[in-house]
């Protein structure tokens, strides 16, 4: 048990999956005008994150362990994402209306995050269980949540500021991710 | 030939996948932290760039329409594999240090989004040059990151002591935030040149269109079709 929360704190607040693994940035830099739709994106990776990394850790100890073809585990991960996401797509279109409605559109948006592949692969670098990869997915994509959600706030509140020009945009949202990953820094007093 | 030329000063400056096109920003902020890991993950990327350009180029007319995004993804997660085999038997401190980065060189827009966009349309020599291309843009943008960084951060470029002993290293630079904040600088010098120029800002200037760029690139990795 003290293992697990070990890994769940590590992976959301002191290695945050965007802060610091960098994983997952396109979105983080992309939907995060505004609060309620970073709460969606967020909502609707932790939802696949912690789906996928159950799927891939099954299939990759009953699957690629025995058969011993470990070394296509990026090939196989890949296509069990993508097809996963779409499957859930359907799934949700057709029994439940109202969460489809909630994360649907950013469900396409999330075969190609990073995030997911990653915390697949990296579940298996460090050897977890498959208790220990959905916790650690779980744990990921809620670090991804908390602090796509802290942006699209600081971008909301930021939005009249009068900033110089060339700054206005990209440079602008890069520069307060640099600020928060300084403040992120504070959680490794955690360990 | 002149074609060629073109292809490569289209991959290299008009549309530098990292400064213009702004894809691929995993790669560009992680592995930066020094330029001799920045140049290895270019060229890492420009390998693997390079020959599923030149694959899915040679099976354009027998892969069919609609299954060519699994295809192409099968294709890239191959040639993934192999080069990460490679690195790990010939080049093993590399392999150490880019770590995780390697098998997600599979979800960087930039190789699924070549291929759809151009391999998949033209001939194989062409599809060839523009890999290369656009590998020496996204390389030189991660070196330059990477020398940036290293040079700030730790004093040193490629490894060698170049700032004299008295100079006290901003170790920030070296860490996570410090990606984030070269890159923001940079893009603002190349939004002050277009502004100066008065061209419009360019990409850099907007980036609400990030993820739509991504998934119109079908870079969304949606296996099959769905009929509206």
């Amino acid at each position: 048990m003290g293992n697990l929360l070990a890994i769940a704190i590590g992976s959301a607040f002191i290695s945050n999956v965007v802060l610091s693994q960098f994983l997952g940035i396109c979105p983080f830099l992309g939907v995060s005008k505004k609060v309620k739709t970073a709460l969606g994106m967020g909502s609707a990776v932790v939802f696949v994150i912690t789906l996928a990394s159950a799927v891939a850790s099954v299939i990759y100890q009953f699957v690629l362990v025995p058969l011993n073809i470990t070394y296509l585990q990026t090939i196989v991960f890949i296509l069990v994402i993508a097809a996963l996401v779409q499957f859930v797509e359907m799934f949700l279109k057709k029994t439940m209306k109202g969460l489809y409605q909630a994360l649907g559109v950013y469900l396409p948006l999330i075969t190609t995050n990073c995030a997911v592949l990653g915390v697949a692969l990296s579940n298996v670098q460090k050897g977890y269980t498959i208790l220990e990869s959905v916790v650690n997915g779980f744990a990921v994509a809620f670090g991804f949540l908390i602090s796509i959600t802290i942006m699209a706030g600081l971008r909301e509140s930021m939005e009249y500021n009068n900033i110089p020009k060339a700054f206005r945009g990209m440079p602008h949202v890069l520069l307060t991710a640099g600020l928060m990953a300084i403040a992120f820094f504070g959680f490794s007093g955690l360990k | 030939m002149s074609k060629i030329l073109e292809r490569l000063y289209n991959g290299i400056i008009k549309e530098n996948p990292t400064f213009v096109l702004i894809l691929g920003m995993c790669p560009t902020l992680a592995v930066t932290t020094s330029a001799i890991n920045g140049l290895g993950m270019g060229l890492t990327t420009m390998a693997v760039l390079v020959l599923s350009n030149m694959l899915i180029s040679m099976l354009r007319k027998i892969i069919p329409d609609g299954v060519r995004i699994p295809a192409f993804i099968v294709v890239i997660a191959s040639f993934v594999t192999v080069v990460e085999l490679l690195l790990e038997a010939y080049l093993p401190t590399l392999y150490d240090a880019l770590g995780l980065y390697i098998p997600l060189i599979v979800v960087n827009c930039i190789i699924l989004g070549r291929a759809e966009a151009y391999a998949s349309k033209n001939n194989v020599i062409l599809s060839i040059f523009d890999g290369f291309g656009m590998g020496f843009g996204f390389t030189f943008a991660l070196t330059l990151i990477g020398t940036i960084r290293e040079l700030i951060g730790s004093g040193s470029v490629f490894g060698f002591k170049v700032l004299p002993a008295a100079y006290e290293p901003v170790t920030i630079f070296i860490l996570a935030p410090g990606a984030f904040f070269v890159l923001a600088f940079l893009i603002a010098i190349m939004n002050k040149i277009n502004l100066v120029k008065g061209k419009p800002a360019g990409k850099g200037g907007n980036c609400d269109n990030l993820c739509k760029e991504c998934s119109n690139l079908t870079c969304s990795g949606r296996l099959i079709k769905e009929d509206k």
